[in-house]
């Protein structure tokens, strides 16, 4: 209709934010013949995958610190290990204990000390039960989400294929027994299956990170499920280099694919003509035009920050305005001048990841707080030592922690002054203190992230690690909103490929996957 | 642990429904106190006879009490670019002193009420509705930088139908009517008293608007009844009863009545679209986004499913809840919503939701007619006629200036 | 003392066993209803624990009861009166309050005086939670299918449902699985900004439920205290005229116009089972009754670990019983008093007595309460439900005087190593240190008061844990999970032995369904006429 129109290539595509996702959607895209341009607001791409450096010659993985979720079918259908991309050791996960009675919970076989031979059984058939159940949804994960309604082909094949893989794959009775599980709260699961608050608490907290729950919250079988769907692909590790080092391959492949990569070039706003997206304008004035943008930024930046509300009917906006995006989980990075020691660990087991997350109660607990915009007197951490595998994340001699802390609320009550940080950094190194006597006096550097700083420096509403909750009322179908859950929108041309979207957040590269896909699908239409 | 409790504010229970600014005028001239509630007003009816207040609107002059309606005002830099996301119509070019019909959607595109914006400043708005519509103003809102208020209870508004409407209004003082064109706006004076006047009307004929602040309500009221004191003209205040048949004649929705608003239908399907009710003519899909455009254009492109149509039903006998078939004893194909006997032009009127088969419009429509005789029931059937246009309408209502009495 | 074989034997003489020995009796069984108690009702119960008052001492208002019951059972000619409960007021800490009265207009215009936009949002909320209620509505007299079964009824069943469920629109839809995943905090948030307001419409969510208002599921039920009506006014409640007990009186009285025969004072020991067929029971005392069908009215915990013989059952199912969740979240507080109390909030004459009265003005107040049941502890500022029926109801209270009941949400089952009468007392002094903040004269009118925790609850009225829906209404134990996957169609793991109780679909509330229900299943294994009634539907 117009003359931009008509000079526009019908297969340029913009992608608003590098970040993994955003590099996974453009290589597909670059992969089937569009010609793809990322703009990144940053300085380097990757996202929530990346390295930095936080104090002189201290790096680390700045916001995810361990990889466990990289698709396979990505790291395929890409080819990344011809791009450089090292996934590191498999690391396995130690729940910590004061008393030095620590658990290793691996992949199906739990080892410690002071276990009952009951509660290790019961632990191999609980993760093979529930690794079932989450490979059960493997086809919802790696689909569009079906509509419920006004299906197309593909929709009616991915319910199809689910119903299939539960009444078959699983049998009658464990189909049952997920549909009782599926909506219910892990503590009761977690009570019903294991006799050790240790197993309990690590558990838990594996099925709450990131999100505004506690272990008593329904639907936290779900969220555990969803963190498990990723072990059944693949398996933790910390990759050499940090994160970042996976934005890199991503990047050296996406490069190859001859998409245009632009860092610093923040986007101001997405220019809508007539109800469709026909290009994007920079804060620095520029504008560029292209038949589709694809927005890896979280749902409420793309709709209501980078564009015109009015362009969008009301209740949508209004729901996109109601979704719940307040991150809970603080960042904090310290720079040690030795290498902790932790009563009854060795080196190596060190360098995997640590839980402090004793049992159910002290989860529970944690969680309190959150619900009144405190923050957890007693916080639930996760722990990795990365310069303990990559001596070169540190001087020599020294050594760097990463810590993701729980629950720091985005919105506290007193908000993140001076003084709520530095009390919530003495509240985590007081938990630490615990574990680690002495560890205070071996830190030479430290940085606090909280959800306040993250949303400031990674352009995340709210700081969330998964770019919104993933309860059940956000997530599949509904995820971030009906109405633009199929990866398209309402604006024509105009599609996400974040976490925000389906299946949402992790290290996954699926919502880019399926977003290009959605895009490829909608495009030969 | 126990502590003080101060006593809360008073809260008059006992009082359930409001009393209008123009209330104890009406209270005298309401000869069968016959009231109904009106968005919580205490409304009248009638006040003594239905007939000679429906021959007041089309014959001399009418007074109603408007204040019950729904009176929203809207300011502030975005309060156009709201309005236009809001309504299905363009209002950028309404300009101050205008008025315009209009109605919104959900995002399904189906009709949540209709109304009146009126352009009173440059970018000062009033929105008038029939229904609560706050919640979904501002929800509306969300990202603009506009200021959206209720004013019901702060404007009294009255408003004077009928062919003498002009007349009176001019003797009684209010001046700069002459000029006023059909949807028009002027704030004028009474006594030097400030007033808006609209010349605008739910009676399709001539009439105004007259919207005050509450504490010179009682007065304006006076100053309108001096002229009938005086013995110039006849003037008699109207209940919602002879509205209604007016209304009907001048084929005016009545949303809630005619069709479910979409905010209160429960049930999937029962809501409407503008072009299912006839409103098609005030969508516009050559302006920017609005919210239910996609929706609506989808609809646009499939053949329509049903539409609200005006019905004459020939006879005498009144179709009240009767069901619409496609041929006498034929299918079902819809119901009568409203109808009212219009005395003007000796015949049955009425609203009917009907199905459109392949998006045409039946070529037979009959009802069937349930009556009584002393009680005694009987049926009939009778054939009825789609009007496109409305029932009733006079070259006087859009006259300027209207012709003098 | 018999030979006499019974066609039936119903365990438990509270509402949904008498619902379902009536049916059964309608069509002709000889049924018999054995009674632990020297009373009948179960939780549906009147009882003078004080001269001259008659307590509703467990449940207290109804309206979750199904008029096609009522109608069927012809309950109106039985005895039994519904009248009508008029609002519900939420006290505030500065001395206001919330009043939702009865009056429509006075109530949208108490709701604009706390906020405009919550009076007009609240047409939205009042019509969405209506889709919701027509939805749920439809299922509750009917059996739940099994999801995982091939059998053509199984079929057809879940072909009915998913057709309720087509009946929306493809947004409808979304909404409604939003609504049923939500919290009650979360989902009301897409609607009112009021704090008050917020916590007043919460309430309803957490009532017996051993959750808190930011627990997704809570939304959902709302519905259990929405959907019901007197006289087709939706999510309206109404007091059982003599209180509770009338229900359960006018319900056994019909069954015994019809031939039916009820013991109390008969505690059942052990469901009687030969070659996996239920044979009749053997009552605490030794007695022998011997039955074709045996039909339990316990909780689904109770009847299969405390009355039936795990080698009569499979493991699996034994199991699943032991982790049904059934967890006691509520207690009672029963009050004699001398006189109307005053309310320091209310003008003279407020209609606002006469409803439900609350003094949670916050979510988190709410939801603190609910952080100290988890940690076992009362709190000290619980969420209450308080309603005095005397007011209308001259049977329950002398004149001038005034019956009552608190139902108190959350009260612990085990109260930090367990509860002693001190620690009972405590806690029901900590209720009404509560109410007397609000009325300064309320303590000095008390004559008698009768504390309940789930221990008492559980002692006298056989449900476990206190709890009062015989098992907590989430996701995992609602429709074709209640009790149990495989068993939600009210046949018990032997043959001629079936369930009825709350523990059944579609759950707690004074319902009736489920014991209609289940006569409807054991009629229909028995090849005999339904005189079960239809649903009486919507459109």
């Amino acid at each position: 209709m117009t003359n931009s129109s008509v000079s526009v290539d019908p297969k340029s595509v913009i992608i608003v934010g590098g970040g993994h996702n955003g590099l996974v959607c453009a290589s597909y895209l670059a992969k089937a013949g569009y010609s793809v341009e990322i703009l990144e607001a940053r300085s380097t791409v990757g996202g929530g995958a990346a390295t930095t450096q936080f104090a002189d010659g201290f790096q680390v993985s700045g916001l995810a610190h361990v990889l466990h979720s990289l698709h396979p079918t990505v790291c395929k259908d890409l080819r990344l290990e011809n791009s450089g991309l090292k996934t590191g050791a498999t690391i396995e996960t130690i729940a910590l204990d004061t008393d030095g009675n620590h658990l290793t919970l691996g992949l199906n076989d739990l080892a410690g000390s002071a276990l009952s031979s009951k509660d290790r059984e019961a632990y191999s058939a609980f993760k093979q039960e529930f690794r079932g159940y989450a490979s059960a949804l493997e086809p919802l994960m790696m689909n569009k989400p079906p509509r419920l309604k006004n299906m197309d082909k593909k929709d009616k094949f991915t319910l199809a294929k689910l119903g299939l893989k539960l009444r078959f794959g699983l049998g009658a009775d464990a189909m049952s027994e997920f549909l009782r599980v599926g909506g219910i709260n892990i503590y009761d699961v977690l009570n019903d299956v294991f006799d050790d608050p240790r197993i309990k608490g690590a558990i838990a907290a594996d099925a709450i990170m990131g999100q505004h729950m506690g272990p008593r919250t329904p639907t936290t079988v779900l969220t555990y499920l969803h963190r498990l769907w990723g072990e059944t692909h693949s398996q933790p590790s910390l990759p050499p280099g940090g994160m970042g080092q996976v934005a890199k391959a991503l990047l050296t492949d996406a490069k190859d694919r001859g998409v245009q990569i632009r860092t610093e070039a923040t986007v101001e706003a997405i220019i809508i003509s007539d109800g469709k997206a026909t290009g994007v304008k920079l804060v620095s004035g520029e504008q560029l035009n292209a038949a589709l943008i694809v927005s890896n930024a979280d749902a409420k930046t793309t709709f209501l920050k980078l564009m015109d509300v009015a362009e969008l009917d009301a209740m949508f906006a209004h729901r996109i305005h109601k979704t719940r995006t307040n991150g809970n989980v603080a960042k904090l990075h310290f720079g040690l001048n030795e290498l902790p020691t932790i009563n009854g660990l060795s080196t190596d087991q060190l360098g995997q990841r640590l839980l402090v997350a004793p049992n159910l109660r002290y989860v529970e607990h944690a969680f309190n707080h959150a619900k009144y915009g405190e923050y957890s007197q007693q916080p639930i951490l996760e722990i990795t030592i990365p310069s303990i595998a990559d001596p070169s994340l540190a001087p020599s001699g020294h050594h760097v922690m990463s810590v993701s802390a729980s629950f720091a609320p985005y919105a506290l009550k007193e908000g993140w002054d001076e003084l709520q940080r530095k009390a919530f950094v003495d509240t985590v190194i007081a938990v630490l203190e615990q574990y680690v006597p002495g560890f205070a006096n071996t830190i030479v550097a430290q940085e606090l992230l909280t959800p306040v700083d993250i949303e400031e420096q990674y352009h995340v509403t709210g700081g969330h690690w998964h770019h919104g909750e993933l309860a059940i009322d956000q997530s599949f179908m509904m995820r971030p909103v009906h109405g633009a859950a199929q990866y398209d929108t309402p604006i024509n041309g105009l599609f996400l490929c974040g976490a925000g979207a389906h299946p949402g957040g992790g290290i996954t590269g699926i919502p880019g996957r399926n977003a290009a896909r959605r895009v490829i699908e909608m495009g030969r239409s | 642990m126990s502590k003080v409790i101060q006593q809360g504010p008073a809260h008059d229970f006992k009082k359930v429904l409001r009393h209008s600014p123009f209330h104890d005028r009406i209270e005298q001239q309401s000869q069968i106190k016959s009231w109904s509630p009106w968005n919580g007003y205490q409304t009248a009816r009638v006040f003594d006879s239905l007939s000679a207040e429906y021959f007041a609107i089309r014959s001399s002059c009418s007074v109603m009490d408007l204040t019950p309606m729904e009176k929203y005002r809207i300011t502030g830099v975005d309060a156009l670019k709201f309005l236009n996301r809001l309504v299905t119509r363009d209002i950028s070019n309404i300009k101050p002193g205008r008025v315009t019909y209009v109605v919104w959607c959900n995002d399904e595109g189906k009709v949540l009420d209709d109304g009146t914006i009126f352009h009173l400043q440059q970018g000062e708005y009033r929105l008038c509705s029939q229904h609560h519509q706050l919640d979904w103003l501002l929800i509306s809102s969300l990202g603009m930088d506009v200021t959206i208020s209720e004013e019901t209870h702060e404007v009294a508004a009255l408003s004077v139908q009928g062919p003498t409407a002009y007349s009176v209004l001019t003797a009684a003082g209010f001046v700069g009517l002459d000029s006023l064109k059909p949807f028009g706006i002027v704030h004028t004076s009474f006594n030097g008293t400030d007033v808006t006047v609209s010349r605008t009307g739910y009676t399709g004929d001539l009439g105004y608007e007259l919207w005050v602040d509450p504490a010179n309500a009682l007065s304006m009221w006076d100053c309108v009844f001096s002229v009938k004191e005086r013995g110039l003209y006849d003037i008699r205040c109207i209940g919602l009863e002879a509205l209604e048949m007016v209304r009907i004649e001048a084929g005016f929705i009545m949303p809630g009545d005619d069709f479910n608003t979409a905010e209160t239908t429960i049930r999937a399907g029962h809501d409407r679209s503008p072009f299912e009710v006839g409103l098609g003519w005030v969508v516009n899909f050559d302006k920017g986004h609005f919210t239910g455009k996609q929706a609506l254009l989808k609809e646009k492109a499939l053949p329509i499913q049903r539409r609200l149509v005006k019905l004459s039903v020939e006879g005498n006998k009144s179709p009240d809840q009767a069901f619409i078939y496609d041929a006498k004893n034929g299918n079902n194909i819809g119901a009568i919503k409203v109808q009212c006997w219009s005395p003007i032009l000796k015949a049955n009127l009425a609203l009917a939701d009907i199905e459109y088969a392949n998006g045409k419009p039946p070529t037979e429509l009959w009802t069937e007619i349930f009556y009584q005789k002393e009680l005694a029931w009987r049926v009939q059937w009778a054939r009825c006629t789609v009007s496109e246009t409305a029932f009733w309408s006079h070259s006087r209502r859009s006259a300027t200036p209207p012709p003098a009495y | 003392m018999s030979s006499k074989q019974y066609d039936a034997i119903i365990i438990g003489a509270g509402h949904n066993g008498l619902t379902n020995a009536a049916f059964l009796a309608k069509a002709g069984l000889d049924v018999l209803v054995l009674e632990k108690n020297d009373y009948i009702g179960g939780a549906t119960v009147s009882r003078e624990l004080y001269e001259g008052w008659k307590y509703s001492n467990c449940s207290y208002v109804c309206s979750l009861f199904r008029p096609e019951i009522y109608q069927s059972l012809d309950l109106g000619r039985h005895g039994l009166e519904v009248v009508p409960l008029q609002g519900s007021t939420t006290f505030k800490q500065n001395g206001d309050y919330f009043g939702s009265y009865h009056q429509s207009t006075v109530r949208r215009r108490e709701i604009a005086r706390h906020s405009k936009r919550d009076a007009d949002a609240s047409i939205r909320f009042d019509a969405d939670l209506m889709k919701w209620c027509r939805l749920i509505r439809g299922f509750l007299l009917r059996t739940p299918p099994n999801p995982t079964s091939f059998k053509p009824r199984d079929m057809m069943e879940f072909a009915h449902l998913l057709k309720s469920f087509y009946s929306l629109s493809e947004a409808q839809i979304y909404e409604f699985i939003r609504f049923f995943t939500m919290s009650i905090a979360e989902y009301l948030a897409e609607y009112f900004e009021n704090e008050t307001i917020l916590a007043h419409f919460s309430g309803g969510s957490i009532i017996g439920t051993g959750l808190g208002v930011y627990s997704p599921g809570t939304a959902y039920v709302l519905l259990h205290h929405a959907m019901g009506d007197v006289d087709g006014n939706v999510g309206s409640w109404g007091f059982a005229r003599g209180g509770m007990g009338s229900v359960s009186k006018a319900i056994a009285s019909s069954f015994q116009a019809m031939g039916g025969d009820v013991r109390t004072g008969a505690e059942v020991q052990q469901i009687n089972v030969k070659g996996r067929k239920a044979t009749g029971v053997t009552l605490a005392s030794g007695e022998e009754i011997n039955a074709r069908t045996v039909v339990s009215n316990l909780d689904a915990k109770r009847t299969f670990l405390n009355i039936m013989d795990k080698k009569d059952l499979p493991e699996a199912l034994v199991h699943r019983a032991e982790r049904f969740k059934i967890r006691g979240s509520s207690g009672k507080v029963n009050i004699a008093l001398d006189g109307l109390p005053d309310f320091s909030a209310l003008p003279k004459d407020s209609p606002l007595t006469l409803g439900h009265m609350h003094f949670t003005d916050t979510l988190e107040r709410l939801e603190r309460a609910y952080d100290d049941w988890k940690d076992d502890r009362w709190s000290q500022d619980p969420y209450l439900d308080m309603v005095i029926p005397s007011q209308y109801d001259p049977t329950v209270a002398p004149p001038g005087k005034h019956m009552v009941s608190v139902f108190v949400q959350y009260c612990p089952v085990e109260a930090e190593g367990g509860w002693t009468d001190q620690k009972r007392d405590a806690f029901g002094a900590a209720v009404i240190d509560q109410i007397s903040q609000y009325s300064p004269n309320f303590k000095d009118l008390i004559l008698h008061a009768e504390i309940r925790t789930p221990r008492e609850i559980e002692a006298e009225v056989g449900l476990t844990e206190g709890n009062i829906f015989q098992g907590e209404l989430t996701l995992d134990q609602l429709m074709f999970n209640r009790p149990f996957p495989g068993y939600a169609q009210y046949r018990g793991p032997v043959k001629n032995m079936y369930m009825c109780s709350s523990s059944t679909h579609p759950g707690g509330g004074v319902m009736g369904a489920p014991g209609a229900n289940a006569a409807r299943e054991i009629l229909s294994d028995l090849g005999r006429t339904d005189t079960t009634p239809r649903d009486f539907g919507d459109d």
